[in-house]
């Protein structure tokens, strides 16, 4: 007799138990879009760092090769959103209300990392500035901002 | 004029056969429906690896962003003259309400100005009716980057 299959577990559970393990990972894995996308994350010092493992999957221009622009989009939306559900004290999944990219140079075919960093954060929404960059901090690839609906709906 | 309409649709022929080549675009398992003059529809078949939200099956935004993205890119082609290098400048997205779970997302994008060096985008996504968009964007696009470093 096979036996039933697991109850899913509910994605703000599954939060609250990566918070209490500290293990932001599990978190990430458990949405099949981020793993699409090779996503991963952990805390470095004080920051939230979501890093994109390059792919060949994730290019859009094979000649030069470049990463395509909407890889880069969903990892900084991934980015601000973790760094939301991460801080936030109550659980409430944000819902992205609008996201602006500026597209700063071409993605090259290596890992690119991620940060979101909160400029406001309301009691109906908050709005978040993100930056992804590769070998070089300093020279970002993608800077972006978005303003994200907080309130339980 | 014959001449000039059977360029047009090599021209058109080769964005379509391009974008649909774009590693990305198959990876997500985007459909090249339509590439006319400043005009591309793309597809987007609803997919598991696709969702952002487990518990609702919603598609994340992210696939989202990358459907407007290559479908504008597209547009910008097939509004040039001459298939030069573009890079996305930058696009800005409004999600105006979820995408239904199991039905497929349509993206309808207009090159609806090309300069010189930028050419200006729009695009809705959307399930069946484009009045009833799911998303709204607008984008802007360097054209003929060869000589610069940021090609894409």
């Amino acid at each position: 007799m096979t036996a039933p299959p697991p109850l899913p577990v509910p994605l703000i559970d599954r939060l609250a138990e990566a918070k209490r393990a500290g293990d932001y990972q599990a978190f990430m894995d458990a949405i099949p879009y981020a793993r699409f996308l090779g996503l991963s994350g952990g805390k470095i010092g004080d920051e939230l760092i979501t890093t994109m493992r390059y792919g060949d999957q994730l290019i859009g221009n094979p000649a030069l090769p470049a990463l395509h622009g909407g890889t880069l989009g969903a990892l900084l939306e991934s980015a601000a959103i973790f760094e939301l559900l991460w801080r936030a004290e109550t659980i409430v999944l944000p819902k992205t209300i609008t996201v602006t990219i500026d597209y700063l140079r071409s993605g090259a075919a290596v890992d690119t990392h991620a940060r979101g960093i909160v400029t406001r954060h309301g009691r109906r929404v908050t709005n978040v500035r993100m930056e992804a960059w590769q070998a070089d901090r300093a020279t970002p690839v993608a800077t972006a901002h978005a303003i994200f609906l907080v309130m339980r709906s | 004029m014959p001449a000039d309409d059977e360029r047009d649709q090599l021209r058109l022929e080769l964005v379509r056969g391009f974008s649909a080549n774009v590693p990305h675009n198959r990876a997500l398992g985007m459909i090249i429906e339509d590439i006319r003059s400043q005009e591309a529809v793309f597809r987007l078949p609803y997919d598991a690896k696709l969702v952002g939200n487990p518990d609702t099956g919603v598609i994340h935004g992210g696939a989202i962003t990358a459907l407007l993205d290559g479908c504008s890119g597209a547009a910008v082609f097939a509004a040039l003259d001459d298939l030069v290098p573009i890079a996305t400048l930058d696009l800005r997205i409004d999600y105006l309400r979820p995408a239904e779970v199991g039905k497929e997302v349509v993206a309808r994008a207009t090159c609806y100005k090309m300069t010189r060096n930028v050419a200006f985008t729009r695009a809705v996504a959307y399930h069946d009716d484009p009045d009833d968009p799911i998303a709204h964007s607008v984008g802007t696009f360097m054209v003929s980057t060869k000589t610069g470093s940021s090609l894409k």
